[in-house]
This record gives structure tokens, C-alpha cells and sequence, in this order.
């Protein structure tokens, strides 16, 4: 890959669908607002037997688990030293920043006494899964926002220029970003090991987390492997979500798909989700829960949808050399491997949660849909603008903007 | 002597609890989960109720919420629907039909069983619940962030949430009238029963009064103590002419709610050796590639 190197884009921030996006975040907002002026009573159809229902779901542990590319990526390229990989570092690594970012913030709107979100920091329960949890995404976004410094160093090294009467301040800022990118580059490594370890942990916490529900799991899910099954499905979740990301981006920056790195990526993907199917598998064999798709329910249904359409049919789709030649069909199959994942997250904290004495199954209200879809707009706007402030995206080393393409898309 | 020495031990319990939450060098829960032989239980015999609801209002006297007048509850429509314990009130009567003489229905009230081992006191992120000594499992308002996995965890559905308060909503459960029982009075709804369809006392003598009840009069009741095994047995426990499942309650398991979730943890965490041997190894690893790929450069 070389030649090409990582920039900021210069592009239109405003397109139709930036503004689309735009409209979304506002809607969702507004019922953000009443949330916080009203309780979560108003917003939400959450009740006393529901209390988690789609911005836990969705919001934080979906969240987590597409931001896995993060980690998987600085494992392979970092850990392993793949330099082979580094064009897909950048964009996975700000993924998981906002990612995390944003799980934070779906954490934040969910707890009905948010002013106290710190707590778990001073008042420790080692018993609790969701304690592990919250300390490790805690530790974890430090972390990712110390991975993403030297991109800022880079980026403004040389070029501190704030303006009017700041700008007294312009040479102590440029030291101190000098400074950083210095101490930063020795002790890195740390940071890029301590990253993949805080992941490992807290993926599998998170499919801890409904273990305590017992038997108000529907036994499809509720397993003592569920952490075990949470790992395996975030690692092999990560490269599809990078090369889901990447193409998207190409897409939408009018740049030219990174194809021979993405390939690469995709090859390695059906190991990951064998691994992952026979666990999941080998653990309704043991347990016997096969006798639960006998008969056709909502469980039945969406465990089958999962395991076919997120797991069984991209597993082969990753292993046809057509499919890792095409750009359309590689986004074809990470898509449904990042629905599958989607599908599992969304199975596990409501579809298989049935709680004594709820009179009707929780179903998301506008409000809470709005707030949710609102949220990811919000990141996907920043995500676009993050891409035109830091240099993130790689692109050919002789051009400047994506417009000059040595070659054209197909 | 004895309760003077209980309550030292609140005092002293409830000290520690705080140096615990306010201490960071503290990796123990700021949770309490005492488990003492004089736990203190109750006993609610069904076949006795009459279904008056005056625990009902007594609770809600006890805990500052709005109570209204009490001849209010001598309302029986209320029974026409199968109601839950909620925020507004932490204990209900439901009236079900008794097959054995439709005459006279049966009568069960629903509260928190104060588990021995409650899935809330080992889920909380905070260590908001706490077991005390004499059996009650009590939230603590001061640590609580609102997140309602004690909801997710609890087997009987107990633990409810104000919804529709933005600022310092509340988890609301019975606390056993703690309040109350610190200055050697009953719980409310014990005190209040025409009936005395509660007995309070030590949880193995209460137990045992059961089991003595059901020798006494095999046909009055089904041999079955709901609470004394279910989750690793219940502070509360009830005992009537059918097995409490007929009667709107969970079948549960035996084993304690918690105690998967927890081996599974410490097993995670035993003492960071796990954490602290992956990120040795991941270290190992990318020394030796580094290495490999330096010399790939040369």
C-alpha cells in the first residue's frame, strides 16, 4: 500500500444526506430533552418488569460490540506488528472512540440518576458483572482517546494557529503537543496492549451481565457461556464492521475501495465466525436447547435468523473468492455479519428477557427509537467530520483531495 | 441484651459500609451480605387471610407514601385485577380462587422475600443494597445511579423504579421496615394484621413453626414452605393449601440467584491473574514480532 497516506479530506461537509442525518440527531434530541425534563417514564415504554430495553440493547452493548474493530485491528497490527494492515487502524481506532464515546453517553441517558455516573468509580461491588463493565469501558475510553493523541499531534504540530488573542499561546501549545507525540511514541505499546486486554474483559462482562436473570432468560440464550460466546462474536464481528465502515466511506468520500486490504481482512474472517458458530452450537447440543426450535415462536425465529442470516450464510459468503473480489458482495456479507451481531445483542437483553408477571411484551416507543437512531446520526456526522479535521483516511500521497484519483472507481 | 447488641452491630456495619464507599483503596464491595444465624424471618400463613389490606396501608404509612383513609381499603374491587408490588406501594394482597371451597378465597400478599442470597445486594454496579443482620435487604439511596439491573437480577420481579421522576427517582422495595425494627417495634404490616397472618421471629424458628403447623393439620396444608429453599432460601417465607406457584408466585430453583454469575467473575478475576497473563502474553507476542519484522526491514 504504498503511496498512500493518511490525510484529512477536504470534502463538502453538507450533502442531501448530511442533512438527513442532521434532521435525525435534532429528532432525537428533542426527545432526549424531554428524558431529562420529564424522567424516563415519558420518553420510554419501559416498565417495573422491562427495565433495559433498546438504549441498553442497542445504545451500549451492540455499541460495544462494533466497536470491537478497534481492538481487533490494533491486535493484528499493532500486537502481531501486520504493517500490512495500518490503512484500517485509523478509521477502526476513531470508530471505537466514538463508539465508546457514545456508549458512555447511551449509558448516560439510561440511568435514572445520571449526575451520580461516577460513582462506580469510588464505590466498588466486585460481585457485580455490570460493575466490571462500567469500569473497564471507563478505562478503555481513556485509553482509546490516549491511542488517538499522536493523530492530533500529527495534525497540528507545526500548525498551532488559534486565533486573535490566543494566539499568545500558539508556541507553549505547539511544545506541549511536541512533547506529547515524543513521551507518547516511547510508551505506546502499553496503551495498545492494555486496549486489547480492557476489550477482552469487558466484551465478555457484558454477556455476563443477563447470567444473574436466571431463568427469566429465555434457555436459547441463558448459558454459562454467554461471556465466552460475547467475545467470540465481538472479535469476529470486528473486521467485518472495518470493511463494512471502510466501503461505505470510499463510498460516500468518492475514494477508491482499499480492495487488497480489505480482502485480506475478509479472508481471515471465516476462521473467527467458525470458531464463534461451533461455541454456539456445541453449547445448544450440550444443553439440549435444540428442542426449543421445534416449535415457531418469536425465540425460534429470531435465534434462527441470528445464527443463519448473521453467521451460517456470511461464514460461506467469506470463503467464496468472488465475494472477496467484489466490493458489493464483500459489503454484502459484513453487512449481515454486523446485523448478526445486532440480532444477538438485540436477542439477548429483550427478545430472550421474559420477566415474572409482565402483562405484554416491551416494545420500543417512538421516543426511545428516535433517541437511539438520533444517536448514531450524531456519530456518523462526527465521524465525517473528524475525517476532514484529522488525517485519518488514507489517500494516494501525491493528491490532496479525493477528487484527483489516479484511478477511477469502477 | 440481645437486640442492644444487634444494634451496635447496624451502627458499626453501617460505619464501615461508609468508610468502604468513600475509601478507593478499598477493593471490597461497599455492600454488606451478612448472613447471621439470628436473621430475623417471617412467616405468611395464607390460609388465614382475610384479605382486609391493612398491611397494605400500614406499609404505605410507615414509608411516607401516600396512604389515604383506611376504610379506602375495604374496597374489593381492587382484587378484580392481579396487582404487583410498584413504587407507590411495597405490598399488595391478591385474591385467588380456592378450589377447595369457593366460599372463601385465598388471600396472599406479595412484598420482598429478603433473599439469604439476593441476586440485587451481588448485581449492583455500586453496592447500593445491602443484607443486614437481622435478614433485611435495604437500598441505599446515597449510592444508587438509577441503572435497574437490580430489576433484571431479582427472581421475584421485585424491585420497582419511579419512572416519572427526572431528578432523584427511587428504587422502591420493602425494606423490612428497618426503621422500625432498629427501635424493637414489628414491621408495619406484622403489627397492623387483624388476622395475624404474619408471625415474626428468628428465620429457623419460623421455619420450624411451619413445619409444625403443616404436622398438625395435613389437610389444611400442602407440605410445601415457599421461601425456605427457593434462590438459597428467603427471610419471608409462606406456606397454604396449595404450593405458592398456584398463587401467582415464581417456581423457582434452588441454588442461589447469584451464585453463576459470581464464580464466573472471581473466576475472570482471580486476584488479575487472568487479566495480568494475557496482557504478559500479548506483550510476548509483540516483541516477537517486532522483532521478526525488524530484521524483515534489515
Amino acid at each position: 500500500m504504498e503511496g498512500l497516506l493518511p490525510k484529512p479530506l477536504k470534502i463538502k461537509f453538507f450533502t442531501p444526506g448530511v442533512i438527513i442525518l442532521c434532521l435525525l440527531a435534532l429528532n432525537g434530541l428533542i426527545f432526549l430533552a424531554m428524558r431529562f425534563i420529564f424522567g424516563i417514564g415519558s420518553v420510554t415504554n419501559l416498565n417495573q418488569q422491562y427495565p433495559w430495553g433498546i438504549w441498553i440493547a442497542i445504545d451500549v452493548a451492540t455499541g460495544v460490540a462494533l466497536a470491537a474493530g478497534g481492538f481487533t485491528t490494533a491486535a493484528l497490527s499493532h500486537v502481531m506488528n501486520r504493517e500490512y494492515y495500518h490503512v484500517v487502524v485509523r478509521p477502526a481506532l476513531l470508530t471505537a472512540m466514538l463508539g465508546y464515546t457514545f456508549v458512555a453517553l447511551g449509558v448516560f441517558i439510561d440511568i435514572g440518576r445520571w449526575y451520580y455516573i461516577w460513582h462506580p468509580l469510588i464505590m466498588w461491588n466486585p460481585n457485580s458483572a455490570l460493575f466490571e463493565v462500567g469500569i473497564c469501558v471507563m478505562i478503555y475510553l481513556t485509553v482509546l482517546y490516549i491511542e488517538f493523541i499522536p493523530i492530533v499531534t500529527e495534525r497540528f504540530i507545526g500548525r498551532v494557529n488559534l486565533p486573535g488573542i490566543l494566539s499568545i499561546f500558539n508556541k507553549v501549545l505547539d511544545k506541549l503537543l511536541r512533547l506529547l507525540d515524543k513521551t507518547l511514541s516511547k510508551v505506546m505499546f502499553i496503551f495498545f496492549i492494555a486496549g486489547v486486554v480492557l476489550s477482552t474483559l469487558h466484551q465478555s462482562s457484558l454477556g455476563t451481565l443477563m447470567i444473574i436473570a436466571g431463568s427469566k432468560m429465555h434457555p436459547l440464550w441463558q448459558t454459562p457461556i454467554l461471556p465466552l460466546l460475547f467475545l467470540l462474536s465481538a472479535i469476529a464481528v470486528g473486521f467485518p464492521m472495518v470493511i463494512f465502515e471502510s466501503l461505505i466511506a470510499s463510498r460516500s468520500f468518492k475514494l477508491e475501495p482499499e480492495m487488497p486490504v480489505l480482502r485480506r481482512l475478509g479472508s481471515l474472517v471465516p476462521l473467527l465466525l467458525f470458531i464463534y458458530l461451533s461455541f454456539k452450537i456445541g453449547d445448544m447440543v450440550i444443553r439440549g436447547t435444540y428442542v426449543y426450535l421445534a416449535e415457531i415462536n418469536i425465540h425460534s425465529v429470531m435465534f434462527m435468523i441470528e445464527i443463519i442470516l448473521g453467521v451460517v450464510i456470511p461464514l460461506r459468503m467469506f470463503m467464496s473468492r468472488a465475494v472477496l473480489n467484489s466490493p458489493l458482495w464483500l459489503f454484502i456479507a459484513s453487512t449481515l455479519v454486523v446485523f448478526g451481531v445486532f440480532i444477538n445483542r438485540l436477542n439477548n437483553f429483550v427478545i430472550a428477557y421474559h420477566p415474572p408477571y409482565s402483562v405484554s411484551p416491551y416494545f420500543p416507543s417512538f421516543g426511545e427509537i428516535s433517541v437511539t437512531v438520533g444517536l448514531i446520526a450524531l456519530l456518523v456526522l462526527l465521524y465525517r467530520a473528524f475525517v476532514m479535521i484529522f488525517p485519518i483516511i488514507s489517500i494516494p500521497e501525491n493528491s490532496s483531495s479525493p477528487g484527483t484519483l489516479t484511478n477511477p472507481i469502477h | 441484651m440481645n437486640k442492644i447488641n444487634r444494634r451496635n452491630f447496624f451502627k458499626k456495619a453501617a460505619a464501615i459500609a461508609s468508610v468502604a464507599a468513600v475509601s478507593t483503596q478499598n477493593a471490597d464491595s461497599a455492600s454488606t451480605n451478612i448472613l447471621s444465624d439470628e436473621r430475623m424471618g417471617v412467616l405468611v400463613d395464607t390460609t388465614v387471610c382475610i384479605g382486609c389490606r391493612h398491611c397494605e396501608w400500614a406499609c404505605k404509612e410507615a414509608h411516607n407514601i401516600p396512604a389515604g383513609q383506611l376504610d379506602d381499603y375495604h374496597d374489593r374491587s381492587v382484587f378484580k385485577k392481579f396487582r404487583r408490588p410498584d413504587e407507590t406501594a411495597l405490598t399488595v394482597v391478591n385474591e385467588f380462587e380456592n378450589q377447595k371451597n369457593k366460599l372463601s378465597p385465598i388471600f396472599v400478599k406479595a412484598q420482598c422475600n429478603h433473599c439469604d442470597h439476593p441476586a440485587c445486594v451481588s448485581a449492583c454496579i455500586v453496592g447500593a443494597f445491602s443484607k443486614f443482620e437481622n435478614g433485611s435487604v435495604v437500598w441505599d439511596g446515597s449510592k444508587c445511579i438509577g441503572c435497574r439491573y437490580c430489576m433484571v437480577a431479582c427472581p421475584f420481579q421485585v424491585p420497582t423504579f419511579e419512572y416519572n421522576k427526572a431528578i432523584e427517582p427511587r428504587i422502591m422495595k420493602c425494606d423490612f421496615c428497618i426503621e422500625r425494627t432498629k427501635q424493637g417495634m414489628l414491621p408495619a404490616c406484622v403489627e397492623i394484621c387483624p388476622m395475624e397472618v404474619m408471625t415474626y421471629g428468628p428465620r429457623n424458628e419460623i421455619i420450624q413453626l411451619a413445619k409444625e403447623r403443616i404436622s398438625l393439620y395435613p389437610n389444611r396444608y400442602e407440605n410445601y414452605i415457599y421461601g425456605e429453599k427457593e434462590v438459597g432460601g428467603t427471610s419471608w417465607v409462606y406456606i397454604g393449601n396449595k404450593k405458592m406457584w398456584e398463587f401467582g408466585m415464581p417456581k423457582l430453583k434452588l441454588s442461589p440467584a447469584p451464585g453463576v454469575s459470581e464464580s464466573i467473575q472471581h473466576g475472570i478475576f482471580a486476584y488479575f491473574v487472568p487479566p495480568i497473563a494475557l496482557y504478559s502474553l500479548l506483550g510476548g507476542i509483540m516483541w516477537l514480532t517486532k522483532k521478526r519484522s525488524d530484521l524483515e526491514e534489515e
